[in-house]
């Protein structure tokens, strides 16, 4: 007897993002900073044509990145590659799948190719993470089939507050559901637009059901290891690594700080001598245009 | 899930975090990222001493791959404390992630239910190594050299205790019994409402 082989399942999809937590992803738009990031300790890559940083330099459409070079970024690693499609846009995501990248990221970074519906990511063997800003969010996102979640942030800025505010509200939300009666738990679901299974799920385990880290603005050392003392399980770094002066050493101070972001002193010591960070836009002045969170909630 | 099973518990980060335990379990993870960080943070001659020592050692994925005599690829450098040989990533890329029902020796009649994750496998056994797992087309998946443990699955991943009670065992916790009944855990976060 040859037992059942199941592949695509959501324990096999969500498993995976367990095995990231404690880790460090970093985004990457050449073969060269792949390995860069793989040689400082990355847990794997994000494999996109342009850092958000640029995207918000050069405005226009931002889409999913050319196969050929997402290809030549998953030859160049043995460690898993993540790659973003637009919000909504299946057939992106369809392709990505294809190609064998390793997580597809649903992301806002990108122009929306949906501004009502995400995609429904149960249809994918390949596993999906999405951005959030609240339990609300979350929580919709992991019905409609996500296996991990990451707090949005506000990409390609360098400035963690928005990264912050938002760890705080799932946080808080989820702190809030523990002591909520059963009885106010139906008007709870009803305003944060999730289903009362899920809401009831996060409330017994007392944190969101899959994997949840932190992103967009994360430049420093200690920037990570906030994210990760405000409960984060992991830290996504976008633009902060490679628009930074020296992207080996900031990367593997990172990494560093994520593995003993509760240890001052080591986080001392790996902060020193990095050069300079990514000069970075103070969220508070964008325009409302400029804000990338706000997309497709 | 160690402490759901009577287990004291607390994580390795750094070299004296190791003093007093009677097992280590290397987890799973990025097998490149563990190997960098065990070496910058002086880990890797402790972990080996303790495996030498006669001490329990268990790696999963990721932590099998760190325990293996050798590899198939030059990076990253395992500690080499056991008697295989391993191919990391041995079944593909994420979408080719899968589950599978083993039987495995030392746990009882009932079968386990495995989750291998870009899952590494065993190439080579040694003469001192014990197969306690295979899939079908004979490749071992669990093994065991006395004190040493190696699975290319992640029973963290699972409701099913019994992978670990048999560590615990091996750590000179009560013995395991293999008849007593499954212990099922509190189960473990990733499960969500729609799954079957």
């Amino acid at each position: 007897m040859v037992a059942e082989i199941l592949t695509g399942t959501f324990t096999v999809k969500s498993g995976h993002a367990q095995m990231l937590k404690g880790g460090v992803i970093m985004d990457v738009v050449t073969p060269e900073q792949a390995r860069i990031a793989q040689e400082a300790g990355a847990v794997a890559v994000m494999a996109l044509e342009r850092v958000p940083a640029d995207i918000r330099a050069d405005g226009g459409v931002a889409r999913m990145s050319d196969p050929s070079m997402i290809a030549e970024i998953i030859d160049s690693v043995s460690i898993p590659v993540m790659a973003k499609c637009r919000i909504g846009h299946f057939v992106e995501a369809q392709i990505l799948e294809a190609m064998g990248v390793d997580y597809v990221d649903e992301s806002e970074v990108l122009t929306p190719a949906d501004e009502m519906h995400h995609v429904w990511k149960h249809d994918f063997t390949v596993p999906f993470v999405c951005g959030c800003r609240d339990l609300g969010e979350a929580l919709r996102r992991i019905s409609e089939g996500a296996a991990m979640i990451r707090t949005k942030g506000e990409a390609g800025t360098g400035d963690v507050v928005e990264a912050v505010r938002h760890m705080r509200a799932v946080q808080d939300a989820i702190r809030k559901l523990r002591t909520m009666p059963d009885d106010e738990l139906v008007v709870e679901a009803r305003d944060l637009r999730v289903s009362l299974d899920l809401l009831q799920q996060t409330r017994e385990e007392g944190r969101l059901p899959v994997v949840n880290f932190a992103a967009g603005g994360v430049a420093t050392p200690a920037d990570a290891a906030l994210m990760m003392q405000l409960g984060a399980d992991g830290v996504f770094v976008g633009s902060g690594i490679f628009k930074s002066g020296d992207p080996a050493s900031r990367g593997h101070a990172i990494v560093q700080a994520v593995t003993h972001y509760n240890d001052p002193h080591i986080l001392a010591d790996v902060s020193r001598d990095l050069g300079e960070p990514m000069v970075g836009r103070s969220v508070r002045e964008l325009t409302e245009s400029e804000l990338l969170a706000t997309r497709s909630i | 899930m160690l402490r759901s099973i009577g287990a004291d518990a607390t994580e390795v980060r750094l070299p004296d975090h190791l003093d007093g335990l009677d097992g280590l379990i290397i987890p799973g993870g990025e097998s490149t990222t563990l190997s960098r960080l065990m070496s910058l943070y002086r880990l890797r001659e402790p972990v080996a001493d303790m495996a030498a020592s006669g001490k329990a050692v268990w790696g999963t994925c990721a932590g099998m791959i760190m325990l293996a005599a050798e590899i198939t690829e030059e990076d990253p450098v395992p500690l080499a404390v056991m008697d295989v040989g391993v191919q990391r990533n041995a079944f593909g890329r994420q979408v080719d992630s899968f589950e599978q029902d083993l039987t495995i020796k030392g746990l009882g009649p009932d079968l386990y239910h495995a989750i291998f994750i870009r899952a590494p496998v065993i190439l080579r056994v040694g003469k001192e190594v014990d197969v306690l797992s295979a899939l079908p087309d004979g490749r071992p998946v669990a093994v065991q050299q006395k004190n040493l443990l190696a699975t290319a699955f992640h029973p963290e991943l699972t409701a099913d205790a019994r992978m670990h009670r048999y560590f615990v065992a091996m750590a000179g916790g009560p013995p395991y019994d293999e008849n007593a009944p499954p212990i099922e855990a509190p189960r473990v976060r990733g499960r969500m409402a729609q799954e079957s």
